[in-house]
């Protein structure tokens, strides 16, 4: 099993081979259509993240100490970002997902989106997946 | 002989070089600015004014005997008369200053506060923004009073039948945008106002998205109160006004205390100052007045009826041009429109159109425009709209055209 920073790296790979900002965007809009769905009976108010111009759900379950994250979105730029921090961050151990840092982000060319002021949420959707990590942490203790 | 048919020659490129901010670039392409609806760009003579402001004769007004604090109150009192017959207000104390729109709907709000008895109504378009519908909910809360919604048709118009079934002597306030922020929809204000009065109440008109395209005449309107914000018409951010009718300001008690607004001030009681000062309570922002009435000179010599001409020429080449893209949707299709279009392409989320064309160097509004009665109408969770101004081009909306195409092939 890949740790968080194997799997960044891996996602930094795969951007740097795009030259410009139409291949990242199209690159990430496939990335999307990856995500692990969330179930329908999950998106609920209580699973939106609050502070994106477009919907967010995220569910968190806890699978062998592991937390395992579906989600979804109505936007499909908004829904490959979210693919993007899924994919490093699910099947991770809490304590992981709590320790890791969002360097890669900037890497893969997406900086602008770490706005905390940016309408899509990402820095959101981050504290979002630290919120559960925090949750299922203090279940495991 | 030849005919004058041709349009009157609109000189935008002149126009333009006014403008410092057309000429800069977003993320590597010339910036086509197309968010007009929610704050202009400033010109360098507003610019100017207020840099000159700031470097000539920044002080306090209204109470200094010093020849600085002197020029800065004429240039102030200067700029209120400007406005004054901008709108063409009887008299200029009936020219409040405010930070903007929302401060001066809240003005209001909080003044009828004391005029107004449980079971009292209040009427309110379907068609408003956020801050022409919050105060007066909050206003509701306090004194019971009912608000009543006037309903809009698929074209963004409102229903007038509706509206003059609503009406009645429980009535006391109608307010209403004088032009929609969500959809561009110009109301007929002159038979709104005709028919509350002839109910027996007052009219608040939002001009805040009028304002810059129509030269509304108060008098003529014979509205109670007027308001605007001077950011939406080439003036900085911050600063705004509230017309009222003297003798509704006069049965409004003051809505801020402080200093500028008393007459005299001790422990026991305290008197307040004749208008427009009962309602400036504090330092106001000096700069910002004396730019709002420079902008106003800014846009009168080019002439609103110039540019209400030219915008409505992009407005139908924009609107011609859009709708070629297919599955393009356009909400609000009122027939007297301002320059604003808002829209969808297909299932495409409105946030991503936004964001493909803003690394084009596109700037666009999309979401809900705080006005989600609007968007909940229409059952969408917001649009894209472009909002043009007197400084944009053909050549622009074209570019724009081209991007939304683009989007629209990355996103599908």
């Amino acid at each position: 099993m890949s740790t968080i920073k194997e799997i960044q790296d891996e996602i930094v790979e795969e951007f740097e081979l795009f030259d410009d900002w139409m291949q990242r965007y199209e690159h990430m809009i496939e990335l999307g259509k990856s995500l692990p769905l969330i179930e329908e009976k999950y998106k609920t108010e209580e699973n939106l993240i609050k502070g994106c111009q477009s919907k967010v759900w995220v569910h968190a379950e806890m699978e062998d100490e592991k937390l395992v994250f579906t989600a979804d979105s109505d936007a499909i730029i908004t829904k490959g970002i979210i693919a993007i921090l899924v994919r490093a961050y699910s099947n991770q151990h809490p304590n992981d997902i709590l320790e890791a840092d969002n360097k890669f982000i900037d890497e893969i060319g997406l900086k602008e989106h770490l706005s905390p002021t940016r309408a899509n949420g990402l820095v959101s959707m981050i504290k979002q997946l630290k919120m559960y990590a925090i949750a299922y942490k203090t279940q495991l203790n | 002989m030849k005919v004058a048919t041709e349009k009157a020659h609109f000189d935008v490129e002149s126009i333009r070089k006014d403008f410092p901010i057309l000429s800069r670039k977003v993320n590597g392409y010339p910036l086509v600015y197309l968010d007009n609806a929610a704050t202009s760009q400033t010109p360098q003579q507003v610019i100017n004014s207020i840099t000159n402001y700031y470097s000539q004769y920044n002080s306090n007004i209204h109470r200094g005997v010093h020849s600085l604090s002197q020029e800065a109150t004429d240039a102030y009192e200067q700029a209120r008369i400007k406005i004054q017959k901008h709108f063409n207000a009887e008299k200029s104390n009936e020219i409040i200053f405010t930070s903007g729109t929302t401060h001066a709907i809240n003005l209001v709000a909080s003044g009828f506060t004391s005029l107004l008895e449980k079971g009292d109504e209040l009427v309110v378009s379907a068609l408003e923004h956020h801050s022409n519908i919050v105060p007066w909910q909050m206003l509701c809360e306090r004194t019971g009073a009912i608000m009543k919604v006037i309903p809009m048709n698929e074209h963004g118009m409102l229903d007038l039948a509706e509206y003059e079934n609503l009406l009645s002597e429980k009535t006391k306030l109608v307010f209403i945008n004088h032009v929609s922020n969500a959809l561009g929809t110009v109301n007929p204000v002159q038979k709104i106002i005709e028919k509350a009065h002839a109910a027996g109440a007052a009219v608040l008109l939002d001009g805040a998205q009028a304002a810059p395209h129509i030269k509304a005449d108060v008098q003529a309107l014979d509205v109670d109160f007027y308001v605007v914000s001077a950011h939406k018409m080439c003036g900085p951010t911050g600063v705004g006004i509230l017309y009222g009718k003297e003798e509704w300001l006069n049965k409004l008690p003051p809505y801020q205390g402080g200093g500028e607004m008393i007459a005299t001030v001790t422990f026991e009681k305290t008197t307040y100052a004749d208008l427009p000062h009962k309602f400036e309570a504090g330092t106001p922002n000096i700069s910002g007045g004396i730019a709002f009435g420079d902008a106003l000179d800014y846009m009168n010599t080019i002439g609103f009826d110039k540019i209400a001409a030219y915008e409505q020429e992009l407005l139908e080449y924009a609107t011609e041009k859009l709708l070629k893209i297919e599955g393009l949707r356009i909400y609000g299709v009122s027939e007297e429109k301002t320059a604003v279009i808002s829209f969808n392409i297909g299932e495409i989320h409105p946030y991503d159109i936004g964001t493909i064309i803003d690394k084009l160097g596109i700037a666009v509004r999309t979401g809900h425009h705080c006005a989600q009665p609007v968007m909940d109408y229409y059952k969408i969770p917001g649009t894209v709209r472009a909002s043009f101004a007197f400084y944009n081009t053909k050549a622009e909306i074209d570019t724009f055209v081209e991007a939304l195409e683009k989007a629209k092939k990355m996103l599908s």
